[in-house]
């Protein structure tokens, strides 16, 4: 495996190599070293002109002020709700329709991959407006629900399409064998089915996740007047004020959104790459 | 960002020996339960794909051919069939065709920097040892995870003309990088590259350590040059990867709506970094021009749909089974 990388380089060469690599890992990384640094410098150094990368009075009133001044930590509990129920519901829809179109043959299969493949094309910005009517005529305007509907339903085609090659990879032979024992197909989907295809399920919900934590358009155009319903990312937008931004509170406002990501990326990561790796070897 | 990982399936798929298909298709145990059980299975799907997205494309198409402004909202006034006259109104506004041009080039400025960074960096991760290529996986996997709003605040923070270090560094003074059109179009570009090459690094950097080392080792005792096995073995192997990630970055960069929203202010100065779907989104919500608004989202729709066909046909012609 490591053949490939080794039989054409020299020492020197590779020396250079890894100096440049750990320079861009460095540049890549700062950003959000300096997301973190800025939440905890205390407000002086923040307004200081001459920005120095450390700080030696490291204080928590940023983020104080970002868990008083607003609900905050409602708005947190906001998009895990929203986020949490797409994943769990997505991953349950998406396993049973992975299910159908690859382990039966019916009409109109081919049909309904291509529209699966073809609707993850589908501009999501592109239908606030007509969803927002929708909300509007369902009574969801500034409810949960207004966000968690229309990211179920953009998550799922492609949820869908990844889940296929996991329920692939899963052999025939499994599913005659539990037939012959007796299984009722039920039984083999949750109990057999459903345990050996969990680490595609895992890789798929990162994406669900993410792109619905970070949802930025349906939260500014459905939660229009209820701030009570409101999610992470309108709240951080609160700290941006026409004249002072209050740079302290938005970088604290990021580290709080962004860290759960984090913790969602290394919590599934080894799921994400065993359950790849396997795919791929297979 | 949604479809990062179809394709990983994607080099699954390519990689993977064509003998299981003919087992799958000829193996295949003679089914006794009704037809209707997958039609069962995908029922959940289907309503909520159906009333979601297909039900709202059909209604965003519909509102693009109304009258439909505030008043109609409102129910004060009857909504009326305007034919293609919110069309004619938007192909005859310059400024449509200035945002249009806008999003062409800028889509294509962050799809051609964030491939030739991705490739470049996954080509680099490939000739170091193991403890620089953590590092470097590790910082592109925290770029990749951070949330569009807030790598957008954190990058406008890091170009703030008076506290941000980047001006400092570069001893630009109080240099407003939002001011000028380029210069917020160039910082917004610095945004989206950071937060997008790592998905084309990681994926091709995966592509090419699944290139079999035989290969390779077979093309160098062959005599062929360095350049030579990147040219006419590795690049035609890696072709299926790079089709798929071009793809997705040009679907993915033509919808950008967060960076240009947060970072520009909503479109910038007088409009000046508007793309289609911020014009879009002010011309419905903050303009209450609903059909305009509309209309833009089907121009939007149909170039999209064109870049899907495209990618289907490859697809097809790389003999994918779907």
């Amino acid at each position: 495996m490591s053949a490939s990388t080794t039989f054409r380089i020299r020492r020197p060469g590779r020396l250079v190599a890894e100096a440049v690599t750990l320079l861009v890992a460095a540049a890549v990384a700062f950003p959000l070293y300096w997301m973190v640094l800025s939440a905890l410098k205390p407000a002086g150094e923040i307004q200081s002109t001459d920005p120095r990368p450390w700080t030696l009075s490291p204080s928590l009133d940023s983020f104080r002020r970002v868990f008083d001044q607003q609900e905050f930590g409602r708005y947190f509990l906001n998009s895990l709700i929203v986020a949490g129920t797409v994943v769990l519901a997505s991953a349950l829809i998406a396993f049973l329709a992975a299910t159908a179109v690859t382990r039966f043959r019916f009409r109109f299969r081919t049909t309904l991959l291509v529209m699966f493949l073809v609707a993850q094309m589908v501009p999501v910005e592109a239908l606030t407006i007509p969803l927002f009517f929708l909300m509007r005529d369902f009574g969801q305007l500034n409810t949960l629900g207004s966000l968690i509907l229309p990211h179920l339903a953009f998550s799922l085609p492609f949820a869908i399409w990844m889940l296929r090659g996991f329920v692939k990879a899963v052999p025939e032979a499994l599913e005659e064998q539990a037939q012959i024992d007796g299984a009722s197909r039920t039984r083999f989907l949750w109990q057999i089915l459903f345990p050996l295809v969990f680490p595609g399920l895992v890789a798929t919900s990162v994406f669900s996740f993410i792109s619905t934590w970070n949802d930025f358009l349906f939260a500014k155009s459905f939660l229009i007047s209820d701030t009570s319903q409101s999610t992470l990312p309108m709240a951080l937008l609160v700290f941006f004020k026409p004249d002072e931004n209050d740079w302290g509170g938005i970088m604290a406002g990021s580290t709080v959104m962004t860290v759960p990501v984090l913790v969602f990326f290394v919590l599934v990561q080894r799921r994400l790459v065993s359950g790849l790796g396997g795919a791929v070897k297979d | 960002m949604t479809t990062r990982l179809d394709v990983a399936e994607k080099r699954t798929a390519a990689t993977t020996l064509p003998a299981p298909r003919g087992t799958t298709r000829t193996g295949r145990p003679a089914r006794r339960t009704s037809a209707w059980t997958p039609w069962l299975y995908l029922l959940p799907a289907l309503v909520v794909i159906g009333g979601l997205l297909v039900y709202p494309v059909y209604q965003l198409g519909l509102i693009s051919f109304l009258e439909y402004t505030q008043a109609q909202v409102s129910g004060g006034e009857p909504t009326s069939f305007k034919g293609f006259g919110n069309y004619t109104t938007l192909f005859t506004d310059p400024q449509f065709w200035q945002v249009l041009l806008a999003t062409v080039l800028f889509a294509a400025a962050c799809v051609v920097t964030t491939l030739a960074v991705g490739c470049a960096l996954a080509v680099l991760l490939t000739r170091v040892r193991a403890l620089p290529r953590l590092a470097l996986m590790v910082a592109a996997l925290g770029a990749w995870a951070t949330p569009a709003v807030t790598g957008s605040t954190v990058w406008v923070f890091l170009f703030d003309p008076d506290f941000g270090p980047v001006n400092r560094l570069l001893g630009l003074g109080d240099f407003s990088w939002t001011y000028g059109r380029y210069s917020a179009f160039a910082l917004v570009l610095l945004e989206v590259v950071w937060c997008s090459f790592p998905f084309v690094m990681v994926t091709v950097y995966a592509g090419i350590k699944a290139i079999p080392s035989e290969v390779l080792e077979a093309a160098a005792l062959d005599g062929a040059s360095q350049w030579r096995i990147w040219r006419s073995v590795m690049t035609p192997m890696l072709r299926p990867i790079l089709v798929v990630v071009t793809i997705q970055s040009i679907i993915w960069d033509f919808k950008l709506f967060t960076q240009i929203y947060v970072m520009t202010n909503g479109g910038g100065i007088a409009g000046q970094n508007l793309v289609l779907n911020v014009y879009a989104y002010q011309k419905a919500f903050a303009s209450s021009q609903y059909s305009l608004g509309s209309a833009i989202g089907v121009v939007m729709l149909l170039i999209l749909l064109a870049v899907t066909l495209v990618y289907l046909r490859l697809l097809r012609r790389q003999g994918e089974e779907l």
